[in-house]
C-alpha cells in the first residue's frame, strides 16, 4: 500500500519534471516525496519543527500579488508571439491577467475590455533574463552590498540567493523600463556549487517574497572553469584545477545520493532515527529528484561535455549552460541533450575561457532542431537592452546567410529563457492561458531606437514611459542627488 | 545542409575580396553619406593615396574603382575614445596588459605607445564594428577599463577593481589607427590621464581634499623644475616628489599645451575640477562625468569637452547616484562637446560604441550629434580636427560602407577603408565561426578546417 503510494508520488514528480515546471502545485520541490510522507497511514510522531524538509517544503513562500489590472485588448500592433509567429495588425486579448486570445485584426474583442492602441508599435512577451544578480550585487555596489558570492568554500549549495536579495536595487526599475518582466537571480560563480537561485516577477516590492514567482522551480548555480579554481587555488585549497573542479562535483553528488537514499529509506520504513537535515545536501538531492534545475555557468565546449557526463553518472539533468561562449562548438550535442545555452552576443576576451566567443553563437545554436538558444545578461546594464543584444546576434546569423526571421529571434529573450527557467507553461509567449506579461515597444524591438513604452506583468501596468505614475522609484533613489531635478530630456522616475 | 551551403558561399565570397591598395583611385557612389557634420543623399566619396579627395554629389572620376553604395550608408570610421585597443589582449592575463603600470618612478611619464601591438586580435574585431581609430589610454583607478563582470567582481586581477596606481597621474595616451599592418601608432603622448573623485582621493590617501592639494603641489614642483633644470641636474634644487621623467612629462600639462583627461563622476567633483583647471591654467577633458548633466551649463561655460558612456544609468557607487541615460542629451543641448565611449574600456567591446550612440539618440540626443560624438568630436578633442573622423577633402580615408544605419545592431560594416586601404572583412572570431558553422558533424575533426 505504502509502496504503491510512493510509486505514484514518484511518477507525479517525474511528470512534473517533464513539464519543466510544477507551477500549479504550489510546492517548490518534492525531494523525499512529501506527499507520501504527509499521509503515511502509520501514526508516526512528526519530527520537531524544521527537521523534516517534507513537512514544510516551501519555507519562504511567495507573497506575490499582481498589480491592479484591467481586461484589455491590445490592438493594431505588430505582434511577435514569442512562439514563432508574427501577426501584423494583431490583437492580444488579456482577461483576468492571462492571455485569452491572440490573433489577426478580426479577433473578436470581448465586452468590457479596454482597447489599447498599438498601431505603429510592436507587441512582444515580457523579456526574461535567466542570469541576473540584481538585488544580490545591487547598485550601489559599495561595501556592505556585495552579497552574491558566498566564497568561503567551494560547495555552498546550502545558500539561497533569495536571502541576499535587496528589493530596493534601482536596477530592477531600470530592467523593467527595458521590458524585463521576469528574472532569475543567481549567486555568483566563485564556487562549484554557488547556491540556489530564485525566479522573481519584476514588480517593485518591499520584500523578496513579494517578488518571488509562485511555483517557479528553484535553480542551482553551478560553475565550471576558471573562477572556482582561481578562487580556491589561490588559497592553496581544492579545487585548484579543472580536474579538481570535477572531483568536487562528483564527491558532492555521491554524498547527495547517499543523503537522498537515507531519507527515502526512512520515509519508507519509518524505522530508526531520521537522518539529520542538511541544507547543502537537500539542494543537491533536489537536483537528483528533478525539483531543482541545474543552472550551470560553463564557458568552454569541452567542459560542457564533461558536465553532461557527470549528470549522466549521477542521474540528473542539466537545464542550462550559462555564459555558454563555446556552445556553437557543441550545438548538436546540446540540442540532443535538451540543454539550453544561455549566451551573450558581444562579451569576449575578458579571460581565457571567454576567448572563443563569436557573435553568431546564438544563431548557430538556434539552427539545430530542438535547440534552446537564450540571450542573457549577467549585468545590470545589459539586462536593460537584451533586445539589442538579440539584434546583434541576429545580424551575425544573417551575415552568414542564415534566414532567421525576427519572430523567431525574439524567442531568444522570451520563450527560450522561460524554458531555461522551467516556467514556459506560465510565461514567455503570447499564447492563450499564459500570464499576460506583455511589452509594447515604440518600434521594432530589434532596433536600437525602440523603447519599451508600456510593460504589463500579469496584465497589470508595471511601467509606462509616458506616465510618471507608472515609473516607480526605489526607496534608495528617493532624495538622492539629481532626484526631482528637471533638465531638458530628463524624465523623472526613469533612469 | 542548406545552412552549410549558404555559409560556405558567404565564406568564399569574403575570401576572394582582396584588400585594395591605398593608392588606388576609388569612388564610393550612390550611398547616403554621413560626412560627420552633414548628410548627403546619393553622394559620391572619392579617395586616393590614403586620403579623401572629394565628397559631394558629382559623378565618379573616370578610371576610378567604383564601389556601389546604393541603398547603403557611407560614414567616417568611428573613433574609440578612452580605449585600450592594441594595449591589452585578454583582460585577466596580466602579461598581455600593457596599459597598467605600477612603477613608482614612472607615472606621468608612462607612455602606452611603446606597448602597442599591431597584431592584436582585438583590432579586427573592433574594425568590424566600424572603429578605425582609437585614443588609447593607460589604465587608472576609477577608469572604465577592465571587465566588471559581476560574477567575477570578488576577484582582483580581472578588471581594474583591485588596481591602485601609486601616483596621481596614470600616464600618457596615444592615438592609433586600426588598419592591418606593422605600425598602428598615429601619434604618441596626446594627453595625460589623472583620476579624480573617489579613485583620485584613494591615490592621495583617502580624501578628496588631499588630492587637490597634492595636485597643486605637484604642478608647482613641475614649474619649479621647468624653470631650474640646470640647478636640478647639479642637485642644486630642493627635493621634488616626482622622478625627473615624470616632471619632464608634466611640463606640457602645466603649461597648458597637453590636455589632461580627468576621470571624474560626481557633480561636486566636476565643479572642483573645473575651478582647479581654471586657476592652474590646465587644459582638461572630463572623462565619465556621469553627473555632468547637473552642472551642464558650467561645463559648457568652461569650454571643457566630455568623454562619456551614455548607457551608464545605475549608481555603481555613491559618486554616481545622479547618473541618467539622458546625460549625453543634456550636455549636448547645453553646448558641451561630447564624445561617446564604448563599453568596458573599449577593447573587446569597442565595437559597441555605435550602439551606445544609438541609445543616446533614443534618450534625446539628436542623431547628427550622436554621429559627431563618435567621429568628428573625438578628433577635435584630441587635436586632430580635419585629419580623421570626417569625410572631407584632405582627411584620412577612413570610410565604412554600412548595410544600413550604422547605429543599428542589424546593420553591418560591409566595406572598410582605413587610410585608404581596404580591410579584409574577417577576424579570429569569424574563422572560429566558419569552422563550426558547418554543423559539427564532419568526418574529420574541426581542426582540419581552416
Amino acid at each position: 500500500m505504502r509502496l504503491q503510494r510512493l510509486r505514484g508520488a514518484s511518477l507525479a514528480a517525474l511528470a512534473c519534471v517533464a513539464l519543466t515546471a510544477c507551477a500549479t502545485s504550489g510546492s517548490n520541490g518534492s525531494n523525499g516525496d512529501a506527499a507520501a510522507a504527509a499521509d503515511t497511514d502509520e501514526a508516526r510522531e512528526p519530527l520537531a519543527r524544521g527537521l523534516d524538509y517534507a513537512a514544510n517544503p516551501d519555507p519562504f513562500p511567495s507573497t506575490y500579488r499582481g498589480l491592479p489590472r484591467d481586461n484589455m485588448a491590445i490592438v493594431g500592433g505588430t505582434v511577435f508571439t514569442g512562439a514563432g509567429q508574427r501577426i501584423d495588425n494583431g490583437v492580444v486579448i488579456v482577461t483576468d491577467g492571462r492571455i485569452a486570445a491572440v490573433g489577426g485584426p478580426s479577433t473578436p474583442i470581448p465586452a468590457g475590455h479596454r482597447s489599447v492602441d498599438a498601431r505603429g508599435r510592436f507587441v512582444t512577451p515580457g523579456v526574461i533574463d535567466t542570469h541576473s544578480h540584481l538585488g544580490v550585487y545591487p547598485s550601489p555596489g559599495v561595501q556592505g552590498m556585495s552579497d552574491g558570492n558566498e566564497a568561503t568554500q567551494p560547495n555552498t549549495a546550502e545558500v539561497w540567493a533569495e536571502h541576499s536579495l535587496w528589493p530596493q536595487d534601482p536596477g530592477f526599475n531600470a530592467a523593467r523600463a527595458g521590458g524585463v518582466t521576469t528574472l532569475q537571480i543567481l549567486p555568483g560563480s566563485a564556487n562549484l556549487f554557488g547556491g540556489r537561485g530564485v525566479t522573481v516577477r519584476n514588480i517593485p516590492s518591499v520584500t523578496m517574497q513579494g517578488m518571488k514567482m509562485p511555483g517557479a522551480p528553484y535553480g542551482l548555480k553551478m560553475a565550471c572553469g576558471e573562477n572556482p579554481s582561481r578562487v580556491y587555488g589561490s588559497r592553496n585549497s581544492s579545487p585548484a584545477t579543472g580536474m579538481g573542479n570535477v572531483a568536487g562535483y562528483r564527491a558532492a553528488f555521491i554524498a547527495a545520493r547517499e543523503y537522498k537514499a537515507k531519507w527515502d529509506k526512512w520515509r519508507e520504513d519509518g524505522e530508526g532515527s531520521p537522518p539529520t537535515r542538511n541544507l547543502e545536501l537537500e539542494t543537491l538531492a533536489g537536483v537528483l529528484d528533478g525539483s531543482v534545475l541545474v543552472q550551470n555557468h560553463c564557458y568552454r565546449a569541452d567542459e560542457m561535455a564533461v558536465m553532461i557526463d557527470i549528470a549522466k553518472e549521477f542521474g540528473y539533468k542539466i537545464t542550462a549552460f550559462h555564459h555558454a561562449v563555446e556552445a556553437y562548438k557543441v550545438a548538436p550535442l546540446l540540442a540532443r541533450e535538451g540543454i539550453c545555452a544561455d549566451m551573450w552576443t558581444g562579451w569576449w576576451g575578458f579571460k581565457m575561457e571567454a576567448l572563443d566567443a563569436v557573435e553568431a553563437n546564438a544563431a548557430l545554436v538556434d539552427a539545430q532542431p530542438n535547440s534552446c538558444a537564450v540571450i542573457h545578461s549577467d549585468d545590470a546594464e545589459l539586462t536593460q537592452r537584451l533586445n539589442q543584444e538579440a539584434a546583434a546576434a541576429l545580424a551575425a546569423g544573417r551575415r552568414i546567410g542564415m534566414n532567421i526571421p525576427e519572430e523567431r529571434a525574439i524567442s531568444w529573450i522570451t520563450l527560450n529563457p522561460a524554458r531555461s527557467l522551467g516556467i514556459a507553461d506560465q510565461t514567455g509567449s503570447l499564447e492563450a492561458g499564459k500570464r499576460a506579461d506583455v511589452v509594447i515597444w515604440s518600434a521594432n524591438p530589434f532596433s536600437v531606437y525602440a523603447r519599451a513604452d508600456q510593460v504589463f506583468i500579469d496584465g497589470g501596468l508595471a511601467f509606462d514611459r509616458f506616465n510618471p505614475a507608472y515609473q516607480p522609484v526605489s526607496d534608495f533613489e528617493l532624495g538622492q542627488p539629481g532626484y526631482g531635478v528637471s533638465a531638458a530630456n530628463v524624465t523623472q522616475g526613469a533612469r | 545542409m542548406r545552412l552549410r551551403t549558404l555559409i560556405l558561399a558567404a565564406v568564399s565570397a569574403a575570401a576572394v575580396a582582396a584588400p585594395a591598395l591605398a593608392q588606388e583611385l576609388t569612388a564610393i557612389t550612390g550611398g547616403r553619406v554621413l560626412t560627420g557634420t552633414s548628410v548627403i543623399e546619393n553622394g559620391t566619396v572619392v579617395i586616393r593615396d590614403g586620403r579623401v579627395v572629394s565628397v559631394g554629389t558629382g559623378a565618379a572620376p573616370s578610371g576610378a574603382r567604383i564601389i556601389d553604395a546604393r541603398g547603403k550608408v557611407v560614414a567616417p570610421g568611428f573613433v574609440a575614445v578612452d580605449s585600450g585597443l592594441g594595449g591589452s589582449e585578454i583582460s585577466s592575463v596580466g602579461g598581455s596588459d600593457d596599459l597598467t603600470n605600477g612603477a613608482n618612478t614612472i607615472s606621468a611619464s608612462f607612455d602606452v605607445s611603446y606597448g602597442l601591438d599591431p597584431w592584436s586580435f582585438t583590432l579586427p574585431v573592433a574594425r568590424l564594428g566600424g572603429i578605425t581609430r582609437a585614443i588609447v589610454v593607460p589604465s587608472h583607478p576609477g577608469g572604465s577599463g577592465g571587465h566588471n563582470h559581476q560574477d567575477d567582481s570578488d576577484f582582483a586581477g580581472v578588471g581594474d577593481g583591485g588596481f591602485q596606481s601609486p601616483s596621481l597621474f596614470a600616464g600618457q595616451a596615444a592615438i592609433i589607427h586600426l588598419a592591418a599592418g606593422t605600425d598602428i601608432l598615429v601619434k604618441p603622448r596626446v594627453a595625460m590621464v589623472a583620476p579624480f573623485g573617489e579613485a583620485g582621493a584613494g591615490v592621495a590617501g583617502g580624501a578628496r581634499g588631499a588630492e587637490f592639494v597634492q595636485f597643486r603641489e605637484t604642478l608647482a614642483e613641475v614649474r619649479l623644475y621647468a624653470r631650474n633644470k640646470a640647478a636640478y641636474d647639479r642637485a642644486g634644487l630642493r627635493d621634488l616628489s616626482l622622478s625627473r621623467a615624470d616632471l619632464e612629462a608634466l611640463i606640457p600639462v602645466a603649461n597648458g599645451s597637453m590636455p589632461l583627461i580627468v576621470t571624474v563622476r560626481r557633480a561636486a567633483d566636476i565643479q572642483q575640477v573645473l575651478r582647479l583647471a581654471r586657476e592652474e591654467g590646465v587644459r582638461i577633458i572630463l572623462d565619465g562625468a556621469e553627473e555632468g548633466w547637473l552642472v551642464a551649463d558650467q561645463i559648457a561655460a568652461a569650454g571643457v569637452p566630455v568623454l562619456l558612456n551614455p548607457i551608464s544609468n545605475l549608481p555603481g557607487n555613491l559618486e554616481t547616484r545622479a547618473t541618467r541615460m539622458q546625460n549625453a542629451a543634456v550636455l549636448d543641448a547645453a553646448g558641451v562637446l561630447i564624445a561617446i565611449k564604448g563599453n568596458e574600456g573599449s577593447v573587446h567591446r569597442a565595437r559597441e560604441t555605435r550602439y551606445n550612440a544609438g541609445n543616446a539618440v533614443s534618450h534625446g540626443l539628436p542623431y547628427d550629434a550622436a554621429i559627431e560624438a563618435i567621429t568628428v568630436n573625438p578628433a577635435k578633442i584630441f587635436g586632430m580636427a580635419g585629419q580623421f573622423g570626417e569625410l572631407r577633402p584632405g582627411a584620412a580615408a577612413d570610410v565604412v560602407v554600412w548595410s544600413g544605419d550604422p547605429l543599428e545592431p542589424l546593420s553591418i560594416a560591409e566595406t572598410i577603408f582605413i587610410g585608404g586601404a581596404e580591410q579584409a572583412p574577417t577576424s579570429r572570431q569569424f574563422l572560429l565561426r566558419d569552422r563550426y558553422a558547418r554543423g559539427g558533424e564532419e568526418a574529420m575533426p574541426p581542426a582540419y578546417i581552416r
